[in-house]
Parts: C-alpha cells; structure tokens; sequence
C-alpha cells in the first residue's frame, strides 16, 4: 500500500526527511559521490580552492585569472552542446588543512563535480587524500614536488598534475650548467637557497645532475637565507668572500627580487655565473628595477617560448583579463582546463571523476605551450611532459629572457626513468 | 660550527671591512626601530607592539613619494614625517585609552592594529610584492675599503642612521626638551604639576617614536621588497634590541642593535645554521645576568 503525503504524519514526515539527510551524508562520506553527479546539469560546475591571501597570494590569483580566461573562452564559443561552466574559486589561504576543507565544501555543498587544486605543494598532498574519498577528476596545477605523482603510494586513480615537475627541471638545468661549466671552465660553485623543504630539495636535485653531467664541478658551500627573509647582506658577503665562480639558487618571488636588487649593490653578479630556479617568471623580472644580464634561468613563462600565435594569444589575452604578466601558474592552470575541456567533450558531458579520468590519462593535445608539438598527460603516473623545460639568459628588455635552450624530453625521460629506480618508485 | 671560515675571515682584512660594513647595514636600520621602540616604552609605559607595522608604512609612504615625485629626499620625508603624523594621531585615538592597563591590553589592541594595517595595505597596493628601486644618485660602483666592499647607499644608510642617533641622544640628554621627556619618564605626576602639557608630550614622544620606525622603512623600501607583514620580523628584532640593550635605554638600543648586526655578520660565517638562535641566545644569557637588560634601570 503507498501512503499518500496526507498519511505520514508531520513528526515522521520530519523523522524520514531527517533519515534521508543523514543517509545522504553518510552516503557522501562512504561512497563519495558528490550530491549532484551525473545530475546532467545545464552548468557544469568546477571548484578551485587556491591561495588568494597572504604573501604568495599572487599563486591564487594568478592561477584564477588564468582558469576565468580559459572558461570564458569556453563558453562563448558555446560551452558543450549549450552546457556552460561555472568556476567557484575558494581561499585556502595557502594552509592544507584549510585546503582540504574547502575542496571537501567545494564538491559537497556546492556540487562541483571537477577540482582544480591550485594549491602549492603543501597544500596539494592534502586535496590529493580528499580527491581519494571523493573521487572527482582532479587537476592539481602548481605543485612542483616530484613525488606527488611519482611515488605510486600516494596514486589516486581520479587525480593528475598539469604542472612542470622538480625532477623534469632538475635533469634540464643540470644538463644546461653542466654544458657551460665546461666551456667556462665554472669548478666552484656555491648555492643560496631558502631554508625550507622546497629550496633544499630543488637545490639538492639540481647539483645532482649538474654534477652528474661535469663531475668536476665542486660546490664550495652552502647558505641557507630563511623564506621571506627582508634582508640577504649577511648571505651576499659571505657569496663574496667565497668567491665562487657560479652559484645556483632557488629564490623566488619577492625574495628573489630583493636578492637580486642587494647583489646588484655589491656587483656580486659581475663575477659569478648565476643559475636560478624562478627567475624566469614574468612578475619577478618586470618586479626587478636593474635586471642583470647574462643570467641564467629555467623557463617559467614566457610570451615568445614556444614561439608560436597560441602563445601570443594566450598571453594577450590573459593581460586583457587580468591586468597583469602571465606567471608560471598562469600557463598551468590554462593547460589544465584544456584537459578538462577535452575530456568532457569526448565524454559527452559525463562529469563522472571515473569517466573522465579515463579520457585525461594519457591525452595527448595540442597547446600553446607544447615545445615538441604535443602535452601529454602521461598514463603511468598523471603527470604531463612535453611542456617548456628550458634554460635561458637575461636580458635587460622584454622579453627579459631569451635564448631558450631545451633538452630533448627524450634524455629527461631515461633519467627521471632511474631517478625514480633509485627511490623505489619503479 | 664553521669556525675556521671565521678566523679565515678576520685574518683578512678585505673580508673583516666587509662583515663590519654588513654588521652596521643590519644594526643602524634595527637601531632605528629599536631606538622608537625604546623612547616610547621609557616615557610613556607602553609597548607598541603595533611598531612593526609603522616600519612597514613607513616603507610604503614613501614608496608612494618616490613614484610620484621621483624624488629620494622626499621618499624619506613622506616616510618618516607621514609615520610621526600617523603616530601621533594613534596615540590620541587608541594607544592613549590603554596607558596604565593590563600589558595583555595593549597587546591585543596593538595586534588588531597590525592586521587592520596589514589589510589596509593590502586592499591599496594588493597582496604582491613592490620594489621602490634605487634612486640614481646611489647607482655607483661599490666603494672599495681595505679590498672589502661597502655600496654607496648602505654608506648613506649608515650614515644617516648614525646621525639621527647622535641627534636624538643630544637631544635627550641634553636639551630641555630631553630633560622634561626624562623627567615624565621617572614621574609623570609631578611633571604634570609643575604646568607641562603631558598629554601633548606623550603624543609628541609617541609620533617621535613612529617617526624613527618610518624613517627605518622608507630608508629599507629601495633595498627590500615591499609586502604586507614585512614589519613583523623586523619587530621580533627590535624587540631583542630593545630587551638586550635595556627598555627605555637609547644608548643601550644603540648596543645592542651593533651586537645583533655584528652577531648576524660574523655569525653567518661562524654558525650559519644557528644565527637567529644565537641573538636568542644573547638576549637569555642578558637577561640571567641583568634583568633589566645592560643599559636599562632596574625595577623595583
């Protein structure tokens, strides 16, 4: 017999809708399908949870400016049979805990059936465990630490990387000093890098393969500024009783500006070769009043590398859009919805994170910012190759780098294949 | 301990000159804030946790001047007379109604002032870095002294420095204004019989303090970036300055920020990795031995 509403009382009419609720919640933690999946809606809905706060803010708000170009190009070329995308970007403030909350929120309460995780690395190791209990395909787009997706004890099946990678960088910029060191003759070296995970990592991988390719280089000493230290004399005096003949350091943002701008004062780049980590990033060049020449640094963005009108294109109209130079997360973020974008048409606007994911893994497509044609979002382990990683020198004027040198992905591949034999990842 | 770098480098004269320079870039900008730090905590009783955040305004203020008027000597007077101005005017509003309460009151005022400042320079300037840039009277080659090298403005820098300590010693110990200001600081009551206008000369102490953290920031805006809660480790350090040297003490502000600046100079060389805990260091083995730091007053 079915009841008709007149015949549920209030009080068990209030028990059931309850019931359900709670039902659904429990439903939610355990399954972890989101409340709107499959719901076929008109506006598909993507969630972003990002740093817009704080002294890396610039991370957030670049990487936002970046997803709002790509999505309003999305969808006034007429979304996906009429189906457009909605973005709802949330502040992580840059903290994990915070970052994980928002996500969870974010395909929970909000019904985003997509995640793009533009955290930093911190931050990102967290989404990646909420993105295994809710799995939605997911899209972290800043993290540069390798083991995010080559440690396969941290694999989650519906999450991918579209950002470059430490051991990628590591491998370029130790084959592209190696290279110098041994036509200039650069025996001694010395590293400035800020005393925390990121900095000691980075400088670790890169003197690896810098010495693999010249085992003549020798590194003199070590100095250790802490992040966001205001004042780098005590560090740049020491550089210069050392007397190296290179340095490598993995500085960035205001940091790097201010380390710059001190060094300029004592000449300290007049004498030493010098091989930076993020330097090559429009905000950090433009911020610095006497760029140096001759500096040596990977490629982060850059308008006229790959030198192609998608390039261009992007870049014009992201100045349009934000009012301000693309970054390094600028062009991974945008990289990142052009997945998105792809996977969603090939499945015919099936959000599933299952479904999805199994159009992302190992998608090859065309980009701006490909440097042999195509970005692949590599099936083994989610994370992309073929993207700029490159060294070039300073110059005073925009393009403020040039000369782009790129080792063949080809040599990356064969030595990130026994980087990751000699970690057990393999 | 990498103590043979350090007698490496003090059997050198270039390199001695260098660290000697570095130790008095890092001490004269620390004095600075130190020293308002000090004069405001020695008169008026108060401890202006806030002092940070008017380095950092200072730093902005004249980074402003500089980009609209392109003029260094302007910079500096926007910085450190808007700074005095702004103090003066905190003093009257806020700083004024907690005098004489509990030190966790002053606390948490001055804390919502640093994060009211912060976001308001936040919202004016957003939350990314600025570079006020070097003014080109300062783009010279370093001056070579001994073989160790000392750039032109951190010459200037230490130079002005110096010059506003001696001027505001003189002008303590020795002017009458000093003697009244010495004089509020032991009895406020009595100061206030003999017919001065203490309200007026507590708000004048407090934009003089404000004043010396402004000049500090707008002398620090061509040489480091500009961010929101940049003031904050620079208070940490003023902080030490001012425990280490005596509160109220400028002479022992003066001290011990030489001390701080010497001991991140040559302990960069010595103990790279143990710098910051060093300062700490000293500040503990002070405060065991004199409580009340080595220039300040006992208090009983």
């Amino acid at each position: 017999m079915i009841k008709t509403k007149r015949g549920v009382s209030r009080r068990n009419f209030l028990k059931g809708a309850a019931g359900a609720a709670a039902a659904g919640a429990v439903g939610t933690t355990i399954t972890g399908f989101p409340h709107i999946a499959g719901a076929q809606a008109k506006t598909i809905r993507i969630g972003m949870p990002t740093i817009l706060s704080g002294r890396v803010a610039i991370l957030g708000t670049s990487s936002r400016s970046a997803v709002q170009l790509a999505v309003q190009q999305f969808n006034e070329a007429g979304g996906l049979n009429g189906r457009t995308i909605e973005v709802i970007y949330r502040d992580s403030k840059g903290r994990p805990d915070e970052a994980a909350k928002v996500t969870r929120d974010l395909i929970n309460n909000d019904g985003c059936e997509i995640i793009i995780d533009g955290e930093a690395s911190s931050g990102s190791f967290a989404v990646q465990e909420v993105i295994r209990e809710l799995p939605v395909l997911c899209l972290h787009t800043c993290s540069e630490s390798s083991t995010l997706t080559a440690d396969p004890k941290l694999h989650v099946k519906t999450a991918f990387r579209s950002a470059r990678q430490g051991v990628h960088d590591a491998v370029a910029g130790g084959r592209y000093a190696s290279e110098l060191s041994k036509q200039k003759g650069l025996k001694r070296w010395m590293t400035c890098s800020p005393d925390y995970a990121y900095g000691r990592d980075n400088t670790a991988e890169f003197l690896e393969y810098a010495k693999k390719f010249d085992p003549s280089i020798e590194v003199l000493d070590q100095v250790w500024p802490k992040l966001f230290q205001p004042d780098y004399t005590e560090n740049i005096t020491k550089i210069l009783q050392v007397q190296p003949q290179a340095m490598y350091s993995a500085l960035w943002g205001g940091d790097l500006v201010a380390f710059i701008e001190q060094g300029n004062l004592y000449g300290l780049f007049n004498n030493i070769t010098y091989f930076s980590g993020g330097l090559g990033d429009p905000p950090v060049l433009t911020a610095i009043k006497q760029l140096p020449v001759g500096l040596h640094t990977v490629y982060r963005y850059n308008e006229l590398y790959p030198n192609n009108p998608e390039n261009a294109a992007f870049a014009a109209g992201y100045k349009k859009l934000a009012n301000q130079e693309p970054t390094n997360w600028s062009w991974q973020n945008y990289l990142a919805t052009s997945f998105i974008f792809e996977a969603l048409k090939r499945t015919n606007g099936n959000t599933e994170g299952a479904a999805l994911a199994a159009e992302v893994k190992g998608m090859e497509i065309a980009s701006p910012f490909a440097v042999e044609g195509k970005i692949t979002m590599r099936d083994s382990d989610h994370t992309i190759i073929g993207y700029p990683a490159a060294w070039g020198v300073t110059v005073p004027k925009f393009p403020y780098v040039e000369n782009f040198q790129s080792v063949p992905w080809s040599e990356i591949l064969e030595l990130e294949a026994e980087w990751k034999k000699s970690k057990g990842y393999a | 301990m990498e103590l043979e770098a350090l007698t490496g480098c003090l059997s050198s004269l270039s390199c001695t000159v260098t660290q000697i320079s570095t130790g008095l870039i890092i001490g004269m900008l620390l004095f600075l804030v130190a020293s308002g730090l000090s004069l405001i905590f020695g008169v008026l009783g108060v401890i202006n946790f806030a002092h940070g955040s008017f380095y950092m305004i200072g730093a902005y203020f004249a980074f402003i001047a500089y980009q609209t008027t392109q003029s260094f000597t302007l910079a500096i007077l926007a910085g450190a007379l808007g700074v005095g101005l702004f103090g003066v005017v905190f003093e009257r509003l806020f700083m004024s109604k907690v005098y004489g309460r509990d030190v966790l009151m002053q606390l948490l005022v001055c804390y919502a002032f640093i994060l009211i400042l912060d976001d308001v320079v936040k919202i004016l300037f957003g939350g990314e870095y600025k570079l006020m840039g070097m003014p080109q009277a300062f783009a010279l080659p370093p001056f070579q002294i001994g073989g160790g090298f000392i750039p032109a403005y951190y010459v200037f820098m230490i130079g002005i420095s110096f010059a506003i300590g001696v001027l505001l010693w003189f002008g303590i110990a020795q002017t009458r204004f000093g003697k009244v200001v010495r004089a509020a600081a032991i009895n406020p009551q009595m100061v206030g019989a003999l017919g001065i206008n203490t309200t007026m000369l507590y708000a004048m102490v407090f934009g003089l303090g404000s004043l010396l953290a402004g000049t500090a920031g707008a002398l620090a805006a061509p040489i480091r970036t500009l961010t929101p809660g940049m003031g904050l480790s620079i208070l940490i350090e003023s902080f030490i300055v001012t425990v280490i040297g005596g509160m109220g003490s400028i002479v022992g502000a003066f001290i011990a920020a030489l001390l701080i600046g010497m001991t991140r100079a040559f302990g960069s060389m010595a103990f790279p990795l143990f710098v910051d805990g060093t300062m700490f260091a000293i500040m503990a083995i002070v405060l065991i031995v004199k409580p009340s730091g080595l220039f300040g007053r006992p208090v009983h």
